[in-house]
């Protein structure tokens, strides 16, 4: 991967984040499950397209930077007690995100 | 009893087959943009003829020659698509694909918990179970009972990685290479990555199947 991405204003790798949770009538590429959960930022993938947009029949712009968010299953799913070290991957859009450290 | 024909279908017609409103729909819709001129029925097959065209053999091919060729390995990681034009392997079509590889401490599976997103250019068309609901939904709260389903029980100190493919991003698994496959060229060991092996929910073939 070892893309380089300028992240002016961004978050930066291994940052806490926090997914918002409000609800967004339209198409939204941010599951469900992951509202409100906290993680980290693994790596920024750059500006891409908001499909908020796109999937409206716009032209999805301005371009959104798109983050790969790392969380423990632990602090996803209530019961998870399978690996210990287990994890989840989204890609989630910067707009979806808020710093952890305001919690 | 009621079974309504539908132009294209009978690929897919059984003795006892009925469409379901989903598929009544698409070919509604279908038949409109063809009334309409918007595309025509040649154009559907053509696309349908390229969709048919790709298969998991071009992920095979990649997978193989990176258990071979250390340098590949890096160059694929780093620059995906770049290497797929290089082998000949149209990803053009991908927004943006990212490797992930197994190893004996890790293990990556992929789910698209939105819809069926998948590097289809690599792998073809996803199987119906990747984009039924069960796995959709288990795939994240339970992965490893999911594998487990697939016959593969990974032990508890091994870090299971699901990656909920939700944008842009379309992953594919490097399965481990399976071991005592020292003495077999490129062309068996890709015999021995299956499709599932690439979506990370089972391991490579140990063996070249009779």
């Amino acid at each position: 991967m070892g893309r380089t991405v300028s992240r002016d204003g961004g978050f930066r790798d291994g940052e806490a984040v926090r997914v918002k949770s409000h609800f967004q009538p339209g198409h939204v590429r941010t599951p469900f499950y992951i509202k409100g959960k906290t993680g980290w930022v693994e790596r920024c993938y750059g500006e891409f397209r908001n499909p908020e947009s796109l999937g409206h029949g716009g032209d999805g712009l301005p371009r959104i930077r798109l983050y790969l968010v790392g969380f423990h299953q632990k602090d996803v799913w209530d019961g998870y007690d399978a690996g210990r070290d287990d994890k989840v991957f989204v890609d989630i859009f910067e707009h979806w995100l808020e710093p952890a450290a305001g919690a | 009893m009621a079974h309504e024909h539908g132009p294209g279908e009978e690929h897919e017609a059984g003795p006892r087959h009925e469409l379901s409103h989903w598929a009544k729909r698409a070919y509604a819709i279908r038949d409109i943009l063809i009334e309409k001129g918007v595309v025509t029925e040649a154009d559907i097959r053509r696309q349908g003829e390229f969709t048919e065209s790709k298969t998991p053999a071009n992920g095979a091919r990649l997978v193989a020659r990176a258990w071979t060729d250390p340098e590949f390995k890096a160059r694929l990681m780093a620059d995906p698509k770049k290497v797929c034009a290089e082998m000949g392997i149209d990803a053009s079509t991908l927004n943006e694909f990212v490797i992930l590889e197994n190893t004996g401490r890790v293990r990556h599976m992929v789910v698209c918990t939105l819809c069926s997103c998948y590097p289809r250019p690599i792998l073809g068309r996803p199987p119906d179970w990747y984009k039924s609901f069960n796995y959709r939904k288990r795939a994240v709260n339970d992965p490893r009972g999911v594998m487990r389903e697939f016959g593969l029980d990974v032990p508890d100190e091994v870090e299971v990685r699901v990656h909920d493919s939700t944008a842009d991003m379309r992953y594919l698994v490097i399965p481990a290479r399976p071991a005592g496959t020292e003495g077999l060229g490129v062309e068996e060991l890709e015999k021995l990555v299956t499709r599932d092996s690439m979506i990370g929910v089972m391991d490579a073939l140990p063996s070249v199947p009779e």
